[in-house]
């Protein structure tokens, strides 16, 4: 096991610095370079020859790239072009706001995912086996920011359930203390700011989980199918166990694994869906982040810093998904 | 498989028959029924010997293909598709206006809070711009079509060019070009794109294009790679090589033409994503900026965005087409694999 968490580690560290010379290169092509997306296009050659200077541009590319690993390395990704505030403040205000909606929406995939990917299976061919087969299909072929106007359309302009947008209304008054804005209400025992932030919540999390939803769904349902034919089930059938622990020890902890893994790659989807859902919702995420800095003038600084944080928070949460196969199955651990 | 009588019911537990019948069933026809199953045994591997001799065997393409045409799936799938391909074709035909003709009867009725709406000469009204929106609509399908097309065709061919490169010499040029597509695959989708695009100078049609089906490489680039991967330790390569086949031409001949169908399922799916990919791109404002296009992405992402308050028309006509496509690609591809692999279908 541990070696095969070693390795699983050292991949990750040559996955992430091929990354960085990626983005490396990416900066250094970005069309005007660095220097114009700086100063601008009618900076004099003065200002230019003086910013190449101070940011060590005349230097060899590859003395260029050790100081760009070391900065990286430090934390250090400078300033935004836009507010001029550190790059890291910039994005540690917008993390907990993505992170909040992509908890919420992993929560409903799952939640909802699990429980029918195997009802589906188990009633296989019947009604409810279609409609969540109709269902998914429908789920990853709608474009995740229209379904997320319609549901706006539908529960804050027809029927008042919930806000149009934003996190939590104004005028209510919340204590910051970990920037999730639920858990800090439950914290701090200011409940009814609890409940108006998880009453924002909602609809963001439920556009946001239609992929992976629709995912795990289809996943979790192909798996127990591989499992109910299984000659161990039969045999715990044939046994009399009661229905509850075949379904609980017998199919779902062996059904399970390739669900895990699902789960561990629908991080990418979900900081992709982010993007659209939180511009729906004005949200005030990461996904808001990446949208401003490149629409409104593209700041660089901001996204090579967003690009390297998502590929980070991607390759991690895998990692850890594998180191996780040893809880849910000790086989693997033996191996 | 296992044979039907000694196969567990666990799979379908609620198609249980009446055990009487059952036993009455069995006491009557088992003694003969030994028999007869020899015989018929006997008949049908006649039957199958016949066949074979008859046709020289049925290529395993021929197989899918016939097992796809009774794919009510596949079918499904296919007509959709069909459908919007001739709707592309014929576009010029089917449309009744220019898409980019702006008509000053609809014009004369624009104002900020209202766009013109079905009339009996401009059947789904107007667009933000008083041009004839059905007209828009229908030459959107080729517009779609075309972005689709592109992108998961370069998409592909990169990708193709890649895995096959990586799968035919393997060791240290396959760890390398391997590594590659780990770190393309770490990156989200839509942020992927999202740098790819920021890389172009201005934005086009092109840059959309080019941005999605760089995504879907290091896709195409794995499923290849570990296609061909298997095909290496085969028998028939093996074969080949002991015939003395030269490298190139096992690659090229015997292992690729037999791993790319895996690909080509893959590129009827991804035809799905490509289109949907290049919605949010413009809806992020990264699409084309040109205001004469009728794509429905584009149609979706901007104006539909823009004006859904307005008249929602504007977004749920491109959305539904989006949608009914994307399903239509979705579905043939889904038929296509079990057709290639019946094991698949469920």
């Amino acid at each position: 096991m541990l070696r095969v968490i070693v390795r699983r580690l050292l991949q990750l560290v040559v996955t992430l610095i091929g990354l960085s010379a990626l983005v490396f290169i990416w900066l250094r092509n970005l069309p005007g370079g660095p220097v114009e997306a700086l100063l601008g296009e009618r900076a004099t050659p003065e200002r230019r020859a003086l910013l190449i200077k101070a940011l060590g541009y005349d230097q060899p590319i590859l003395v260029q790239y050790g100081k760009f690993m070391q900065r990286l390395l430090t934390g250090d990704f400078g300033n935004s072009i836009r507010s001029g505030d550190p790059v890291t403040e910039v994005i540690g205000r917008a993390f907990p706001a993505t992170i909040e909606l992509a908890a919420a929406a992993m929560i409903i995939a799952i939640g909802l995912g699990v429980p029918l990917g195997y009802l589906a299976a188990r009633h296989r061919g019947r009604l409810l086996d279609n409609m969540s087969i109709a269902g998914t299909l429908l789920g990853i072929s709608i474009p995740i920011f229209f379904l997320g106007y319609l549901l706006k359309d539908v529960f804050t302009q027809n029927i008042h359930w919930f806000p149009p947008s934003g996190r939590i209304s104004t005028g209510v008054d919340n204590t910051d203390v970990t920037g999730f804005f639920v858990l800090d209400g439950l914290l701090t025992r200011e409940f009814d700011a609890a409940g108006d932030a998880l009453w924002h919540l909602i609809l963001p999390a439920l556009t946001l989980a239609t992929i992976p939803l629709a995912v795990i769904v289809r996943i979790t349902r192909a798996s127990v199918l591989d499992v109910l034919n299984e000659d161990y089930v039969r045999t715990a059938e044939a046994k009399g166990l009661r229905h509850k622990t075949i379904r609980g020890r017998h199919i779902l902890r062996n059904a399970l694994l390739p669900v895990v893994t699902t789960i561990g790659l629908q991080t990418g989807a979900l900081l992709s869906g982010a993007v659209l859902t939180e511009r729906v919702y004005n949200w005030g995420g990461l996904g808001t982040l990446i949208y401003n800095s490149i629409s409104g003038g593209r700041d660089y600084p901001v996204l090579q810093a967003l690009i390297l944080l998502a590929a980070l928070v991607f390759v991690v949460v895998n990692l850890l998904v594998d180191l996780s196969y040893a809880f849910i199955d000790p086989r693997v651990r033996v191996r | 498989m296992s044979d039907p009588i000694t196969r567990p019911t666990v799979g379908t537990p609620r198609e249980s028959v009446d055990p009487a019948a059952v036993e009455e069933k069995r006491e009557g026809t088992l003694p003969r029924g030994i028999d007869r199953l020899g015989e018929r045994k006997r008949a049908r591997l006649e039957q199958l010997a016949q066949t074979t001799a008859d046709k020289g065997g049925v290529s395993l393409v021929r197989d899918a293909f016939r097992r796809l045409r009774r794919n009510p799936t596949a079918i499904v799938g296919a007509s959709i598709v069909a459908l919007f391909v001739l709707v592309a074709i014929f576009a010029p035909l089917l449309a009744p206006h220019d898409p980019a003709q702006r008509f000053d009867e609809l014009t004369k009725n624009l104002t900020v809070d209202s766009i013109p709406g079905a009339s009996s000469e401009f059947p789904l009204g107007s667009d933000p711009l008083g041009r004839d929106f059905l007209s828009r609509m229908i030459h959107g399908s080729r517009q779609t079509l075309f972005v689709g097309v592109f992108a998961t065709l370069i998409g592909l061919a990169l990708g193709v060019l890649v895995g096959a490169i990586a799968g035919a010499f393997g060791g240290w040029v396959d760890n390398i070009l391997m590594r590659f597509t780990d770190v393309m695959l770490a990156l989200p989708a839509l942020l992927l794109a999202i740098s790819l695009v920021a890389m172009a100078s201005r934005s086009s049609q092109w840059t959309v294009i080019l941005a999605v089906a760089i995504v879907n490489v290091p896709i195409f680039a794995r499923l290849l790679r570990g296609s061909m991967l298997a095909q290496r330790e085969s028998d028939h390569v093996l074969a080949a090589r002991a015939l003395g086949v030269k490298q190139g031409s096992i690659v090229l001949r015997h292992m690729l033409p037999n791993a790319m169908t895996a690909v080509i399922v893959q590129a009827t799916l991804t035809l799905s994503t490509a289109i949907l990919e290049a919605a949010s791109l413009s809806f992020l404002g990264l699409g084309d900026p040109d205001i004469n296009r009728a794509e429905w992405g584009l149609m979706l992402g901007v104006d539909g965005q823009r004006y859904f308050e307005v008249r929602p028309e504007l977004a749920y006509f491109p959305a539904v087409a989006i949608i009914v496509v994307a399903l239509g690609f979705t579905l043939l591809g889904e038929g296509m694999r079990e057709a290639i692999d019946p094991k698949s279908r469920r």
